[in-house]
């Protein structure tokens, strides 16, 4: 039996097999039944919007069905029901169980109860293994991925995104450019290991100093809460806002990512302009999650 | 009636194990590791701050001796984590019948808590915390958290 818990656990192969099996959904998305007769359980202990309804989506194109818990209220976890109780159960009634948690390693502990297969849709701010790939996707649909120059601008210490991308970026020879706040920098566990994997890793004080260089930018949410007022978070946020005149300097098939939702990160003018693939990727997620439904179902 | 030794610091056991060797003052940690509490019935003898000709330049080290019980390897393994130097000795009828040093594991289980109030290894689960030991540090198994420094505090 496969989970998908954390993008660690994959190699570079499974990535791209991953990636490909995507690839072949989005090319054909009304051929896949493979879910025929199958249903999957969505356990939302925690607002999702996207994440939620693209497995929605995903599981109805294979021809799957879902049934969905969307809140702690909602659940058996109100009355004082583990985690480990709640999997054990709900995996005695469908095929696969698709979980996000707000305890980071939720994930991890519901594939050692569950009797069928568990994806991590988000456990805290730990793993995220789809938004890995659907980014991973994106980039890939623009160009290979091998060789690139990528920025993370934002919050790189609290952002599992970032994080997780970073890591699996690790697998593909990239140059990666952190622009941050400080305090907000990625952290340095994080640094070291992704140096031990064959990875660079610059840092810079602005982004407008690496632009040019740079084949995607990947930018995050800066959150209000990590300041300790509302005039120091915007002088701040303003700092790392993408505006069309800062992407005036940008290499020619430069692509700008975002997980959303955004909150002022990037000036909507941005959205105009063919380098914006946010809302593209906020599409991909339903072949990818596809792809990765299929792999454990 | 059997002569023991006389004009030692602690006497000699007749049958148990001695922890020697011990980094100076982490003796009462490896009790709490060993989880041997003022509750628990073993016979203890401890000596803390002993001076040593082979413990490093500070010359200084714990002892440990339990009566009348063999502690498994994997117990005493679990010392490596703050007590790397130190040795186990088994004690039969007054004589060291075995004679080993302490190795770090690879897997931690339930014996140090995860640093990460987010954790769910720090939830109301049926589940042990799990730890694995790297260079870099203990990685919790749940959440990726490491943990570098201050390992002591941190054990359950």
């Amino acid at each position: 039996m496969k989970h998908i818990i954390s993008i660690k656990d994959f190699g570079k192969e499974e990535i791209d097999s991953l990636l490909a099996r995507a690839g072949a959904i989005d090319a054909a998305p009304q051929n896949q039944k493979t879910l025929d007769g199958k249903q999957v359980a969505l356990l939302f202990f925690e607002p999702s919007t996207r994440t939620r309804m693209s497995f929605a989506s995903a599981v109805a194109r294979l021809g799957g069905t879902t049934i969905t818990v969307d809140s702690v209220e909602g659940s058996s976890i109100s009355k004082g029901e583990t985690l480990a109780d709640t999997v054990r159960v709900v995996s005695s009634y469908v095929d696969a169980i698709v979980l996000r948690h707000p305890k980071e390693g939720a994930a991890r502990l519901a594939s050692e109860f569950a009797s069928v297969p568990v994806i991590n849709a988000g456990d805290g701010a730990g793993q995220h293994p789809s938004q890995t790939l659907l980014d991973l996707y994106t980039i890939r649909q623009s160009m290979p991925l091998k060789n690139i120059h990528i920025g993370l601008l934002g919050d790189l210490r609290y952002g599992r995104t970032t994080h997780s991308l970073a890591y699996a970026l690790s697998n593909y020879n990239v140059t990666i450019h952190t622009i941050a706040p400080p305090t907000l920098e990625l952290p340095e566990s994080l640094v070291d290991e992704l140096h031990r994997r064959g990875c660079t890793v610059q840092e810079h004080a602005d982004i407008t100093d690496i632009i040019p260089n740079l084949d995607v930018i990947y930018t995050t949410r800066i959150q209000r809460e990590r300041f300790p007022d509302a005039a120091s978070y915007y002088n701040v946020a303003e700092s790392y806002r993408i505006t069309p005149e800062i992407l005036d300097e940008r290499k020619e098939g430069m692509i700008v990512l975002h997980p959303l939702p955004r909150a002022g990160e990037i000036d909507p003018r941005v959205d105009e302009l063919p380098c914006a693939r946010y809302f593209e990727q906020a599409r991909n997620g339903v072949p990818v999650r596809m792809a990765m439904l299929e792999e454990v179902i | 009636m059997e002569d023991k030794p006389q004009g030692l610091l602690i006497s000699p056991i007749k049958d148990g194990t001695v922890i020697d060797h011990i980094r100076a003052g982490a003796a009462l940690t490896v009790l709490r590791m060993l989880g041997i509490t003022g509750q628990t019935e073993e016979e203890l003898s401890i000596a803390t701050n002993v001076t040593s000709m082979t413990c490093g330049q500070e010359g200084k080290k714990d002892i440990v001796k339990v009566s009348n019980r063999e502690l498994s390897k994997e117990e005493v393994d679990r010392i490596a984590l703050i007590s790397p130097k130190a040795t186990i000795n088994i004690i039969r009828d007054y004589i060291v019948a075995e004679k080993k040093g302490v190795e770090t594991p690879k897997l931690l289980y339930g014996i140090i808590k995860c640093t990460n109030s987010g954790c769910i290894s720090n939830a109301n689960e049926p589940i042990k915390s799990a730890f694995e030991v790297t260079e870099a540090g203990l990685h919790c198994l749940y959440c990726d958290t490491v943990i570098t420094t201050d390992i002591e505090s941190h054990i359950i």
